[in-house]
């Protein structure tokens, strides 16, 4: 008997699945390091405005979040339609914002305290009004290094 | 009696399940998200010490945003898609006369002796009303932030060969080596110093 004699004729041998484990594996450590945990819901309208001369904020647990916006739907026969101001999970007025920005500051480690960006997603059909009683807060409280979050696109597209 | 072979094998055939199911779990809650907007510093609080310095007025680039989104430049209407170009005109402008020790020699501007010295003097005072929206707000910051970078952006490919805002991007990247970074550190700061951003904002005037 020959040693290269075929076996059976036809039938297609199956493909071993023996490797798909390690390459769901894979796929899974990798979003399990790129994951973050969605930690506040947004309550407010956020269309952000667009630039181009933008810079990434690169290292997230040194940026400080404060939303501002109109209530969505669920919210507006709530606390109404007029902008407000969205700190972690709850609607806030202006004066709270030191006292937040003080408490964020104090949770994160000594070392970044002084390094602290504070982000401010406001949506684009906010007034200025607000914008600057905010900024007003941040500089009583010495969180001078701010970062108007927005989109990259071009910047006239906000005017119309 | 026969004895057994070792202990029998473990049926490993539902890992892939278990995997697919974490998989997915993980799927839905991922949001990669890198923001990234305009940076911006808000000035301290407490006035500086030598609050009696003089600005010349030819040194203020003043704009002013009304409530509808129109543009005051320099006491004129001016739409905003011009306001990069006017916002180079004078920061670019070097208006100090040769010879003395304010005379700006990178400068490609008119040298027109009724507008900013140098870069260095020259300051961008923005001011908006309360009721501006956020978005004309922006639009104008993006401009004059452009209105830098194109000038930087000149300076740096002059003098080095290269754009200023990738430049700036490396540095800021902490992926960059650090060996890059020390290097690209002063190149950065040269070339802001060249053109240094300063760009004030008074508090919102109250609706007159």
């Amino acid at each position: 008997m020959s040693k290269f004699a075929k076996k059976k004729d036809g039938e297609l041998p199956a493909v071993s699945t023996a490797s798909l484990p390690d390459i769901v594996f894979m796929l899974l450590f990798f979003f399990m390091t790129v994951t973050v945990m969605k930690d506040s819901s947004i309550m407010v309208e956020n269309t952000l405005p667009n630039a181009t001369e933008i810079k990434k904020l690169e290292k997230k647990d040194r940026v400080i979040y404060i939303f501002a916006g109109k209530p969505t739907k669920e919210y507006s026969n709530v606390y109404g339609t007029e902008t407000r101001i969205q700190l972690n999970d709850k609607f806030a007025s202006v004066e709270e914002v030191g006292s937040y920005i003080l408490a964020e500051r104090a949770k994160k480690p000594q070392e970044l305290q002084n390094v602290l960006t504070t982000a401010l997603k406001v949506d684009k059909e906010a007034n200025m009004g607000l914008i600057s009683d905010i900024k007003q807060e941040l500089r009583k409280v010495n969180a001078l290094k701010v970062n108007y979050t927005t989109f990259e696109g071009d910047a006239f597209n906000n005017l119309q | 009696m026969p004895r057994r072979k070792g202990a029998p094998e473990v049926n490993a055939g539902s890992m892939a399940d278990i995997a697919f199911l974490l998989l997915i779990f993980f799927l839905v809650t991922t949001t990669i998200e890198t923001d990234a907007g305009l940076d911006r510093m808000l000035p301290p609080m407490e006035p500086p010490e030598d609050i009696d310095v003089v600005i010349k007025q030819k040194n203020i680039f003043t704009v002013n945003i009304n409530r509808n989104g129109q543009l005051l430049v320099e006491e004129e209407i001016m739409d905003i898609k011009n306001l990069r170009e006017a916002a180079i005109a004078f920061l670019d402008n070097g208006g100090a006369p040769s010879g003395s020790p304010e005379y700006c020699n990178y400068c490609k501007g008119k040298r027109d002796a009724s507008s900013s010295d140098n870069p260095d003097k020259a300051i961008i005072s923005l001011k908006n009303d309360r009721e501006t929206k956020y978005s004309t707000y922006i639009t104008v910051q993006n401009e004059l932030v452009g209105a830098y970078n194109d000038l930087r952006n000149r300076e740096a490919q002059r003098l080095f060969g290269a754009d200023f805002v990738t430049m700036e991007s490396e540095y800021l990247n902490p992926e960059t080596p650090s060996s890059v970074r020390d290097e690209l550190k002063d190149k950065v700061k040269r070339i802001q110093e060249l053109f240094p951003q300063k760009l004030s904002e008074a508090e919102t005037s109250k609706n007159q």
